[in-house]
């Protein structure tokens, strides 16, 4: 490989650190990562800075400030390719509970003096802001599949991860249904592939991690989490997580919430 | 053909038989509340006393109060996994010099004995059978893990309620061909009568060295299926049902269906007949090298029918008609049959609980398509 390596920069919007340690938690893999590309911009590895444009741009985190919204706009212009990465970045994340909520109470409840804070009223995913060529799902992303894109936009490929349901998975590794057989409530119908169908293999059901498939149709799940015994208000709950605002996810527990409103 | 007496506490000695002559036996085994097929050692990982209830989107395993070992209706996993595998390496492609090498994945031989076949199961083995390597379209792969295979079917007493087996001629007997056939009959003596349909069959009947059935005995077996149709209350009418469906594609009930249907492909993953897959390419990190991948697919995902431009199926609605269209219409004039087998997994595990015999009997009466359009 005599050719100059591609440079790889790692940014950090609002979240948690959780997906750009997942680079680091690829162990067996990070050498050969290293040997493939120059690590030009990754705090959390390196204090080591190499100045831009970088071939390939991994972003964290959502824009939550006016600051970081500017920040990234630079990001964007320094980068060839620029892939989000995890829930905040391609959905809003948790942080994104905000959008449903008032953020200047928020900020009164939890700090001292919030009038010290320069924050806006909404999270909002990368891709609300500048154009991005990739988003990986998923809080925290899967390291496989991390690394996966890494590799296909390095072999200029696109990268093979699928958009279909987490019961596709849970059914090629031949998991038995927690729902159907146990009556566990799950998200694995409505929920982006990405995870190995990890809580179901330990009879756990789905938390949504990954956000929305690409058929997501959360209101067809309803009636199924009822039946189990969870209240609408439970069911409007388990959708209001890391993927809160990803549009699928957000519909159902906007509708269920309006639909609870007459009795408060 | 001749009838013989298996006594229960011999039933390990069947299986011990089938291991000796190399064979994986695959059988129903309890696993995380279901009874799946799996393989397994010995008659202990078999179901013992367990039996399960069905009903749309419900599926409980529960004891049956009584030590009978294939007194359950068929649950998530069908025999298909076994030849028709979720996913495996078809080859890997490697730069040599300037050139590419290319090195197939071999298959595995691996001889399988399939313990507790109920009549639908051996159905929709044939019906794979056709499809994966009956005409000149074979899958190699396929063939080679369905070239050595011992059927051991086992007449089905325990129907569930999502069972339309009846309706689709596929039991609750089983009929052949298959090595060995067995009926299960718990009053009295724990025992089964044993029939033979091969070669391979009467060589094990006289290996265990069994005894001929008495003729009552005989009587108690024919007896078990007919008892099972009869507590069959799920029906499919079949009569000219592909033309049916075939002439309402525009039907209003598959919009209705498609605001229930989660597209999470459940239905199709445990259709035991459901043979669609896709291919996967991943490359060495370095591009030195790279793998093909195959891997289990569904029509219901919208990436299914993705083309130059985008999906063929957008809409749930639109895969929705496709998979039950497919199923119990088309099929007969692609692969001269249907495509669905009774066996009711479709109703039991789908999380929506929608049932394919409903939906194709609103489909296929013309009068309310008429009516409501």
């Amino acid at each position: 490989m005599k050719a100059k390596k591609p440079k790889l920069a790692v940014f950090k919007l609002a979240s948690c650190d959780g997906c750009q340690l997942s680079l680091l938690d690829c162990e067996d893999e990070l050498l050969a990562v290293a040997g493939a590309v120059e690590i030009a911009y990754f705090l959390e590895a390196t204090s080591r800075i190499v100045k831009g444009p970088y071939d390939l741009t991994l972003v964290e985190g959502s824009i939550t400030t006016e600051h970081d919204a500017e920040r990234l706009r630079l990001i964007r212009k320094q980068s060839k390719k620029l892939i989000t990465i995890g829930a905040c970045a391609t959905a809003g994340g948790i942080q994104a509970l905000r959008n449903f909520a008032d953020v200047a109470e928020y900020a009164r409840v939890v700090y001292a003096r919030p009038d010290t804070l320069k924050t806006l009223a909404t999270s909002t995913p990368v891709a609300a802001h500048v154009a991005v060529d990739y988003e990986l799902r998923g809080c925290p992303v899967d390291k496989r599949q991390l690394l996966e894109v890494l590799n296909a936009f390095l072999n200029g490929r696109p990268p093979r991860i699928g958009s279909h349901s987490v019961c596709l998975d849970c059914k090629r590794k031949g998991t038995v249904c927690v729902m159907v057989a146990h009556g566990t409530p799950c998200l694995g119908p409505v929920t982006h592939s990405g995870c190995g169908a990890l809580c179901p293999s330990y009879t756990r059901g789905c938390f949504g991690c990954f956000g929305p498939s690409a058929s997501a149709h959360p209101a067809a799940l309803r009636p199924a989490l009822t039946q189990l015994g969870k209240t609408e208000a439970e069911v409007a709950r388990l959708y209001a997580t890391f993927n809160a605002a990803a549009p699928a996810f957000a519909a159902e527990h906007q509708s269920l919430a309006k639909r609870k409103e007459p009795t408060t | 053909m001749d009838i013989w007496l298996l006594p229960r506490a011999r039933l390990g000695e069947l299986i011990a038989t089938l291991r000796a002559r190399g064979y994986d036996v695959v059988a129903p085994t309890p696993r995380d509340g279901a009874i799946v097929y799996d393989t397994i050692e010995s008659d202990a990982d078999l179901p013992i006393g367990l039996g399960d209830e069905q009903s749309p989107g419900r599926y409980r395993m529960v004891a049956r109060g009584d030590a009978a070992v294939f007194g359950y209706a068929v649950g998530p996993t069908s025999f298909k996994r076994n030849f028709h595998v979720p996913t495996e390496r078809l080859y890997r492609v490697e730069r040599v010099g300037g050139a590419l090498r290319f090195v197939p994945e071999p298959v595995a031989a691996r001889k399988v004995a399939l313990l507790g076949a109920r009549g639908c199961d051996l159905v929709a083995l044939r019906s794979l059978d056709r499809v994966l390597q009956g005409d000149r379209y074979r899958d190699e792969r396929y063939a080679a893990r369905r070239s050595d295979v011992v059927l051991i079917a086992v007449h089905c007493g325990t129907p569930s309620a999502s069972c339309f087996c009846t309706s689709m001629g596929t039991g609750p007997r089983a009929s052949g061909p298959w090595d060995l056939a067995l009926t299960e009959l718990t009053t009295g003596q724990h025992r089964f009568i044993v029939e033979t349909g091969s070669a391979m069959g009467l060589t094990l009947v006289r290996e265990l060295g069994l005894r001929a059935a008495g003729t009552l005995d005989k009587i108690h077996a024919a007896k078990v299926p007919i008892a099972a149709a009869e507590s069959i209350t799920r029906r499919l009418e079949t009569d000219a049902l592909g033309a049916r469906l075939a002439q309402n594609l525009d039907h209003p009930r598959f919009a209705k269906v498609a605001e229930r249907c989660l597209a999470c492909t459940n239905c199709t993953q445990v259709c035991p007949t459901c043979f669609c897959t896709t291919v996967e390419d991943h490359t060495e990190l370095d591009g030195s090298a790279a793998e093909r991948h195959r891997r289990w697919d569904s029509c219901f995902d919208l990436e299914f029918s993705y083309i130059h431009g985008g999906p063929v199926r957008p809409s749930v609605r639109a895969r929705y008609r496709q998979w039950l269209t497919h199923k119990l219409s088309s099929w007969h004039e692609q692969f001269g049959s249907s495509g669905c087998v009774g066996c009711g997994r479709c109703i039991t595990w789908c999380p929506a609980g929608i049932d394919i015999t409903e939906e194709a009997r609103e489909v296929g009466s013309p009068r309310k398509a008429e009516k409501t359009t």
